[in-house]
């Protein structure tokens, strides 16, 4: 096994995903995520983005190829924040922790301090519905990052969201990223502008049924702004995705 | 999603059904119930030939015999008193049986395709059919009365809580299976308070039906201590129309108010989740 091989944290290997029913969710994918890469996959609605990641979350398995997960604890946020209704700010993003048993020790000081890292500080007390939508995948986010996972699934977590909201919880993300809250993201959205600003590597996939047609690199460091959104590079690299992206299905090859 | 719009429907539907709440909501039913008193006088002392008023005896006849001669008052009240402890026995019982079995069919297909058939079949048999049976094999006492409650009140709780089980968001099952929680803790961290406003709706239905019941089954076993249906029978038999009157009117004010308890406790409890007032 080579070094890089060993930081690997899920990879697939020709992992394809058929229905019984003889629907075609996902064409065989190669993918290999690795220690501190966070990968974006971008497609149109319905080509299978959602499916990679429940491959990657082993909540679904492969119809054929495999899917190896080495990543012992494995985070994931669904565009719907998902959150209990009748539990309060703070009992919603201590759920996970409290639930599966982890000591009360070790996860209450890590809820109030992921509570502050996300902005909620004062809203502790609220219940679900009191909250802005931004707000209420703030507290998603932090339920998921109280089991300190080393893989972090996120499923078009501010599809939602209004464009200042998602800005924002862009910001938070990549700041949680670069402070290894997560070791390795795969980030899952049809924004072209949002993956290129996230991520460090990025996957176009061809409308329905899904397959991997390109892959970028992404040159930036891991320290961005906002700024970074009106640098020439950022738009060059945007507009290629977006490029690939319209191309859709026709030409394929990686 | 699909299951969480069903919940947030339920909740909805819940909050629909909340009584009036200012004087102006109030206004309408009270005029309605004037309206409904006229008409009864005007039967009753207009219509009807004084020999045979005893059909619809006045409503200040019906509260001066049945409500103020103190004797009547205490046999009634006596009668509804027995009714109402055979009313909320056979409610408690119903909701820990329906509780029981709705939580057993969740937890397994197997028991639920077993067992909902004749859930479905308690639900649709004539209940009444069976109450001469029921008092032939546990005799004519509490217990039978008890018994015949709950075979009218059991069903809506099986119902509604397992709809309210199986209706938890996909979402975090899906977070459940994969952070692999316990069975019992997704039980009692998520699918039962997911279901709680559907269960309370099914109590709600149970209570009103547990009044039914108790006073069905008095009715009909017409022996040991009498309930408020035998006192029925009894002054039906005996053409004392206004005592009657007043047992029926006490019957029904016991199916409102057990009713109208259980909207409320509902309310209390799942009302903070969903509703619009702030924290």
């Amino acid at each position: 096994m080579t070094a890089v091989e060993a930081s690997a944290l899920v990879s697939f290997d020709q992992a394809a995903k058929r229905y019984p029913d003889g629907t075609r969710a996902l064409e065989p994918v190669d993918l290999t995520v690795h220690d501190g890469e966070f990968v974006s996959v971008v497609g149109a609605s319905g080509c299978g983005k959602s499916t990679l990641l429940r491959l990657a979350s082993g909540l679904t398995p492969p119809s054929s190829g495999t899917v190896r997960a080495t990543a012992e604890r494995t985070g994931y946020v669904f565009q719907d924040p998902t959150l209990l209704p009748w539990r309060s700010v703070r009992r919603n993003v201590e759920m996970l922790a409290e639930l599966t048993g982890l000591p009360k020790a070790e996860y209450l000081p890590r809820a109030s301090e992921l509570i502050d890292l996300v902005g909620l500080r004062g809203f502790e007390r609220h219940r679900p519905r009191a909250l802005s939508g931004g707000m209420r995948m703030r507290v998603s986010l932090a339920r998921s990052l109280t089991l300190s996972p080393d893989l972090f699934l996120l499923d078009e977590p501010f599809g939602a969201l209004d464009e200042i909201s998602r800005e924002r919880l862009g910001d938070e993300v990549l700041q949680l990223f670069t402070q290894r809250r997560f070791r390795a993201a795969i980030f899952v959205t049809h924004s072209v502008a949002e993956a290129v600003y996230l991520s460090t590597r990025i996957l176009v996939m061809s409308p329905r049924p899904g397959r991997v047609i390109a892959e970028f690199e992404v040159p930036f460091g891991p320290q961005r702004s906002s700024e970074l959104r009106f640098d020439p590079a950022f738009t060059r690299l945007a507009a290629a995705v977006s490029h690939r992206l319209r191309d859709g299905g026709d030409g394929g090859g990686v | 999603m699909s299951s969480r719009s069903r919940a947030r429907r339920v909740a909805q539907l819940l909050r629909a059904g909340r009584p009036p709440t200012t004087w102006r909501d109030l206004l309408a039913p009270l005029v309605l119930f004037a309206i409904i008193l006229g008409i009864w006088y005007f039967v009753s002392l207009v219509v009807l030939d004084p020999d045979r008023r005893f059909l619809l005896p006045s409503p200040d006849s019906v509260v001066r015999v049945a409500f103020l001669d103190l004797d009547n008052l205490e046999q009634l009240l006596r009668g509804l008193w027995l009714s109402t402890k055979v009313a909320l026995i056979g409610l408690g019982v119903s909701i820990v049986l329906g509780m029981a079995i709705a939580i057993a069919m969740s937890q397994a297909r197997w028991v639920e395709k077993s067992v909902y058939p004749y859930a479905v079949v308690l639900q649709t048999i004539p209940t009444l059919a069976m109450v001469p049976l029921i008092g032939f094999w546990f005799d004519y006492g509490f217990f039978s009365r008890v018994v015949v409650c709950v075979l009218i009140a059991l069903f809506p709780v099986i119902s509604s809580t397992l709809f309210g089980l199986q209706s938890v968001d996909q979402g975090m099952l899906d977070l459940f299976r994969m952070h692999r929680i316990s069975r019992w803790r997704r039980l009692v961290s998520l699918q039962l308070p997911a279901a709680m406003p559907a269960t309370f709706a099914g109590f709600q239905v149970s209570a009103g039906l547990s009044v039914v019941g108790a006073v069905v089954g008095d009715f009909f076993f017409k022996q040991g201590d009498p309930g408020i249906g035998v006192l029925i029978d009894l002054y039906r038999a005996r053409l004392l129309s206004q005592q009657l009157f007043g047992a029926v009117i006490l019957a029904s004010l016991l199916g409102v108010v057990v009713f109208v308890f259980f909207g409320w406790l509902s309310r209390l409890v799942t009302g903070r989740w969903y509703g619009a007032e702030t924290p």
